[in-house]
């Protein structure tokens, strides 16, 4: 499995709050949410995400509130891939059950930036800046997690 | 090797001898939680689990706390849906409007959360529960969602942080300012994965509203989860609230843990975390020495985070004779209503009233940005509650400083971040 794409970067500690605003919680429409996805940190992100683009962060993405809303209105925007530093728990767990892959790996963080054109190879974890010509090793999924995100979500994997 | 409080609960819950940090383990749940934001997402996932139904209608627990009463049409849809849910599957521990509370505010008061349980929630807030002795985390909606159907969910062993308490909280220094110093301390990700373990000799002098409130902001500095032992004043707690059996696990002599910090509590002053992190903290003092005083236009006293009887006592305390500042909207919030009961015969909401404060039935509302307090641009707010994030309470131009009780009802007083001291 792989995923390709352009790089939206930010910093540290985007939290739930900037990813999805509590204010569109009232909805929980994936489609409806991506709609004001980033809205709060970075306006023009849905204006300019295609699927497939990929979000670069440094350190602790996603921390703050446990709405799965934040990873649904991510991947419903067209992401591929989170990469960061390190990502707050909650979220983590969110991104996976829902099937939104994500890779730990602070060399690629640190030395990809905005409008590279990026390749992630999930099976080796080989994340590729085509742009730049750089390569960077972030951790492969574990087997399960692989089928998790195979099924399009923890329940999809449990039913089968 | 010995294990960690965390450790021993998790291991018992497992069905193992033996757990070490790191280890993927499935563990049984005595409770799982869900709110109006989160359920309606878990019941459209549960609804797609081929195997229907609820794991033990008894050990779920949904408390519609965030937008209701309902603040508009689609939150109202949301309440709906989880409405229909409990009835559908007879939720013995469903709470509408009217005997709901703030869930990590209600739950331990009605009892469900006792030492040794395991919990999980689809709110960040659930790890307030250490505070008894339970090992309890937040999780997303499809962990909610699969906790419900199978009463199980999956845990990475966390490994720990201790963080000895010593001596003893001077006056208009609370809960609140320890959990605050410690993010300041450690920051937003200083404990990311791991438990958080308050040990010492200082725990017997805090109250169990100063341990909710410090066992609640775990999740604020990454934590999984956060604990306190189970000494005499946590057992009167659930003895008092509760008729479930309670299990003490107590940390082995050898545990390991990451990193050890002491913390003399006599040397805390109240603390302040300034926009737009809650590891931003500045001491009053620090606030004090600024050249410019930091003007505010509202103050929120309220919240899972301080939303108890304690929290709306040492508020009165400060505002009783004495009115808000010309211009300030202070909104106060008691968490359930059985507090709001509370408050009303000790003629707290009378104090509140007086000093031209608003009182409101129990919601999450102002916390989050979702109604009854937002804010516009520009402007400031001084609140008791758990996150300052960029646009946490509103536009995302205003400022959120997170405070406790004392120094948020003194604020409200000034017009400016102040302290009851003064």
């Amino acid at each position: 499995m792989k995923a390709n794409g352009s790089v939206f970067k930010y910093g540290d500690n985007v939290d739930t709050d900037v990813i999805i605003p509590a204010r569109y919680l009232n909805s929980s429409d994936p489609a409806e949410l991506a709609t004001h996805c980033m809205e709060d940190i970075d306006k023009a992100f849905i204006k300019n995400v295609k699927k497939g683009d990929i979000i670069v962060a440094t350190r602790n993405f996603g921390c703050g509130s446990s709405r799965e809303h934040a990873p649904i209105a991510i991947k419903a925007a067209g992401v591929s891939c989170v990469i960061a530093e390190t990502f707050a728990r909650i979220f983590y767990r969110n991104a996976i059950n829902i099937g939104l892959p994500i890779i730990e790996c602070p060399e690629a963080a640190k030395g990809i930036d905005a409008g590279d054109d990026v390749e992630i190879d999930f099976d080796s974890g080989v994340i590729t800046d085509k742009t730049k010509g750089t390569t960077f090793q972030g951790q492969p999924f574990p087997p399960f997690m692989q089928k998790i995100i195979a099924a399009e979500g923890l329940i999809n994997y449990i039913n089968q | 090797m010995g294990m960690t409080m965390t450790q021993k609960i998790l291991a018992a819950h497992a069905g193992l001898e033996q757990v070490t940090a790191g280890q993927l383990i499935e563990a049984d749940l005595d409770l799982v939680l869900g709110n109006d934001i989160t359920s309606p997402v878990a019941i459209k996932e549960m609804d797609k689990i081929k195997s229907q139904g609820v794991f033990d209608k008894d050990k779920i627990a949904l408390v519609p706390d965030h937008f209701v009463p309902n603040k508009d049409i689609k939150s109202a849809e949301h309440c709906k849906c989880v409405r229909e849910f409990a009835y559908r599957n007879e939720i013995t521990n469903y709470f509408e409007v009217g005997e709901m509370g703030i869930e990590h505010a209600l739950l331990p008061e009605k009892g469900l959360t006792v030492a040794g349980d395991v919990i999980i929630g689809a709110d960040s807030h659930t790890c307030t529960y250490g505070a008894l002795g339970a090992f309890s985390t937040g999780v997303g909606s499809t962990d909610m969602a699969a906790g419900m159907a199978t009463g199980k969910a999956w845990f990475k062993v966390p490994s720990a942080i201790r963080f000895n308490l010593t001596g003893k909280l001077s006056p208009w220094v609370s809960g609140k300012d320890v959990i605050l110093h410690i993010i300041g301390m450690i920051g937003v990700d200083g404990a990311l994965y791991k438990s958080m373990e308050f040990v010492g000799d200082g725990i017997r002098n805090l109250t169990m509203d100063d341990r909710f409130t410090i066992a609640n902001m775990a999740i604020e500095a990454g934590g999984k989860n956060g604990i306190f032992p189970v000494d005499e004043l946590a057992i009167a707690y659930m003895k008092e609230h509760s008729t479930k059996t309670y299990t003490i696990y107590e940390a082995d002599a050898d545990a390991e843990y990451d990193e050890e910090y002491t913390i003399d509590l006599g040397a805390l002053r109240p603390t302040i975390a300034f926009p737009h992190l809650p590891e931003n903290t500045k001491t009053i003092d620090e606030v004090n020495a600024m050249k410019e005083p930091v003007k505010i236009d509202q103050v929120v006293i309220g919240s899972c985070t301080n939303g108890r009887i304690d929290d709306l006592r040492c508020a009165a305390k400060v505002l009783e004779g004495k009115h808000v500042a010309k211009g300030m909207r202070c909104i106060i919030l008691p968490a359930t209503q059985h507090i709001y009961m509370q408050a009303m015969d000790e003629g707290l909401l009378k104090i509140f009233i007086e000093a031209g404060a608003v009182v409101s039935t129990p919601t999450c509302g102002p916390c989050l940005g979702g109604y009854m307090g937002i804010l516009a641009a520009g402007e400031r707010c001084v609140s008791t509650t758990n996150r300052n994030f960029v646009g946490r309470m509103g536009h995302v131009d205003s400022e959120v400083y997170l405070a406790s009780p004392a120094v948020a009802a003194a604020s409200a007083i000034t017009g400016q971040i102040s302290c009851p001291e003064e």
